[in-house]
């Protein structure tokens, strides 16, 4: 009877991680969809920038409130995992408070885990007020509407719940403590919980034990929902900063990629040896696809990047089109993408996983054209976004498609570029003027 | 500006058995466009000045395709691009000079892969060379009192970190110099990059470059400097937007030093 709890948590626990790396697998495989980049550059520059952007939250206090709200709940978070680690153990051994046995360093800990608590339920309802009574313009896009406007908000409920419920356990712990109960042996300095506990005044050992035991258990279990709730959501972030920002950009930020595809093409067509009419040999690969149209044409620093975003919109508060009242919104760029990779994905699931065309696709099904068309390239997005996402390269990818896949461009744009083929500069001006400007 | 400039071909150099210092990397704006010539003639009035040996490719130079590839045209930008490389290459040009943000930008780091490997300079970063290296001059009395105020090109800032350079040329005007409250890497886009220059805005509530001559003109300024013939133009329209041309002018960085010396 006495292990029967030990024996629940260690189910809870294991059904926990193991759903949770269940779909860990599955954002693998998803990203894996996208095309392969090589990436043979500096490793020691990438580690620092993740040492940087991600851990160090560098880009987040480029705007100071909300950069300094958000290191809050961060460190609130790494810091009170540690504590995590103590419930995990007390749980599948019976014990209470393991960690009691490191005196006054524990003594520290549990005061510094309280405050931080307090901290990040200050933070929370900060964040909270921010969306939905102030409500900033970047939370209310319309892009915002529905999931992403709940699934921010839900976020919020549950770090606050757990936040409460860790200073409950506390507080009715030190009650405990101090009416001698049973197991309950003094440990810790309960500098903010301590102030709960006129409410516990009357309440019987039994009944604090009661409220102390739903706290711990409902504490850990909603650790294990978060965890869970993490590939569902935006607050991915959390864990996939650390490789995105490994891959962020390192290159100067106008610097775009050459397609090679292209320049095998381009080199052909440029060697005078080369027989125009020759037939490709039997075995040579189909041509590749110029540009991209759906998930599967992007890259896999494209996908991360997609599930990346936490719909922060810095980048679309950045962005001119955005500000000027056009269509495109680089975030929805990003949450496009995620959407139509997971529909992918889920389509991949249920077809014994092989993907059955569904006749839909990112370009037009998800990402309007005139969302595509209205972009300056101004790289705003990109230097706005603190986890290194580049919503530029996709919309880059995709006018890559619509111009040479589909010869889709805007007449403006396609005299345009008629124009440099015929005479070397974008306006229909004969190439030997050139200098004229010197004696004009 | 009615004084004859000296401008030779890197065909004039080879015929006599030169080398230049320098290519001057004149560009499409800086060739065809009315305004942007004068930024040319400008820059090229500082070089005289300085006497550098530089010479221009004229009609052997074509577009850089820059524009092209942000439009989504890659295949016709690698065949700018690789046309262009054969000729710089066989030329053996080892730098070049621009007064164009996205040339400088498409040149330097965009040719490399393609097999063009040339240091790049923006025309702010070389006159402040020939400055420091004290073979260029000014005498900074013209614009001594005007309120100069700098929008960064987005090829030029962000996207190389080419921040400083202008900045340290205008101050050599003695103008009084005000920042605009978005600069450097938070500086708002003119409206023209990405192929925006050559159609219409998609539909919205104002252009882009009305937005950004707002701010400019919060600086309350005699003169919008900056440094990319687009983002001139851009400014350009857009102070006529707000009826401020008869109290603000858009002048590039070699216009203002071309004119101080």
């Amino acid at each position: 009877m006495e292990i029967l709890p030990n024996i629940l948590f260690a189910v809870a626990l294991v059904i926990g991680i193991g759903f949770f790396a269940g779909n860990i697998k599955k954002l693998i495989r998803n990203i894996k969809l996208g095309k392969e980049v090589e990436i043979d550059d500096s490793p020691t520059k990438r580690f620092k920038n993740m040492a940087m952007i991600a851990l160090g939250q560098s880009k987040m206090v480029v705007r100071p409130i909300a950069g300094l709200m958000h290191i809050i709940v961060y460190v609130g978070f790494i810091i009170i995992n540690i504590e995590v680690l103590e419930i995990i153990i007390d749980g599948l051994f019976g014990t209470h408070r393991i960690f009691a046995s490191l005196g006054v360093f524990y003594d520290f800990l549990i005061a510094s885990f309280e405050i931080l608590a307090l901290l990040v339920i200050i933070a929370v309802l900060i964040f909270w007020i921010r969306r939905n009574v102030i409500r900033l313009q970047r939370f209310i896009k319309p892009e915002m509407k529905g999931w992403p406007k709940t699934d921010a908000n839900w976020i919020l409920y549950i770090e606050f719940i757990l936040m409460a419920l860790f200073l409950t356990m506390n507080a009715t712990d030190a009650k405990l403590q101090q009416l001698g109960a049973l197991h309950y042996q003094e440990a810790g300095t309960f500098t903010i919980s301590q102030f709960l506990l006129p409410l516990f005044d009357t309440m019987s050992i039994q009944t604090l034990i009661f409220i102390e035991r739903t706290a711990w258990w409902l504490h850990i279990l909603g650790i294990l929902f978060f965890l869970n709730y993490l590939y569902y959501s935006k607050h991915l972030h959390i864990l996939l900063a650390f490789p995105n920002t490994y891959y962020g950009k390192l290159k100067p930020q106008g610097q775009f990629e050459n397609l090679g595809s292209v320049t095998k093409e381009v080199k052909l067509m440029l060697d005078p040896n080369a027989d125009p009419f020759a037939a490709p040999a039997d075995d040579a690969p189909p041509p590749e696809k110029f540009g991209a149209s759906d998930v599967m044409d992007l890259t896999r620093v494209q996908l991360l990047n997609a599930y990346t975003c936490t719909e922060c919109g810095r980048c679309t508060s950045e962005c001119p089109a955005n500000q000027t009242g056009k269509k495109l919104s680089p975030r929805k760029i990003m949450m496009d993408t995620r959407d139509r990779l997971e529909e992918v994905g889920k389509n991949i699931d249920g077809n014994k996983g092989e993907f059955k065309a569904d006749g839909k696709q990112l370009l037009d099904d998800y990402i309007t054209r005139e969302e595509l068309w209205a972009c300056t390239t101004c790289n705003a997005c990109v230097e706005a976004c603190p986890v290194s996402i580049d919503p530029l390269s996709i919309i880059m990818s995709m006018r890559q498609y619509l111009v040479m896949e589909q010869s889709a461009a805007p007449t403006e744009l396609n005299n345009m570029m008629s124009n440099i083929e015929n005479n070397g500069a974008p306006w229909p001006y004969n190439q030997m003027d050139r200098l004229n400007w010197v004696n004009e | 500006m009615s004084e004859a400039l000296r401008v030779k071909t890197m065909e004039e150099f080879v015929a006599q058995g030169k080398r230049p210092e320098i290519l001057f990397w004149v560009g499409s704006a800086g060739s065809y466009d009315d305004r942007a010539k004068k930024i040319s003639r400008a820059f090229v009035k500082i070089l005289n000045k300085a006497n550098v040996e530089f010479a221009v490719l004229g009609p052997e130079e074509s577009c850089t395709g820059d524009v092209a590839k942000r439009a989504g045209n890659e295949f016709l930008f690698q065949m700018q691009a690789m046309m262009n490389i054969e000729v710089l290459n066989g030329y053996e040009i080892e730098r070049i000079v621009t007064c164009d943000p996205h040339s400088f930008n498409t040149l330097k780091n965009e040719y490399p892969s393609l097999g063009g490997n040339y240091e790049v300079v923006h025309h702010s970063q070389y006159i402040k060379e020939l400055m420091d290296n004290g073979r260029l001059s000014v005498e900074g009395q013209v614009y001594r009192g005007k309120k100069i105020t700098f929008h960064d090109p987005c090829y030029l800032g962000r996207a190389n970190k080419v921040y400083d350079a202008p900045r340290d040329l205008l101050k050599k005007t003695n103008a009084q110099f005000i920042e605009m409250k978005r600069h450097k890497r938070n500086a708002l886009c003119c409206g023209a990059g990405g192929a925006q220059m050559f159609k219409e805005p998609e539909k919205g509530d104002m252009d882009i470059n009305v937005l950004r001559t707002k701010e400019a003109l919060e600086t309350s300024p005699n003169i919008i400097a900056t440094g990319c013939p687009y983002c001139n133009t851009m400014m350009t329209d857009g102070i006529k937007a707000h009826e401020k041309e008869d109290s603000v002018t858009v002048l590039d960085i070699a216009e203002l030093i071309a004119n101080s010396i």
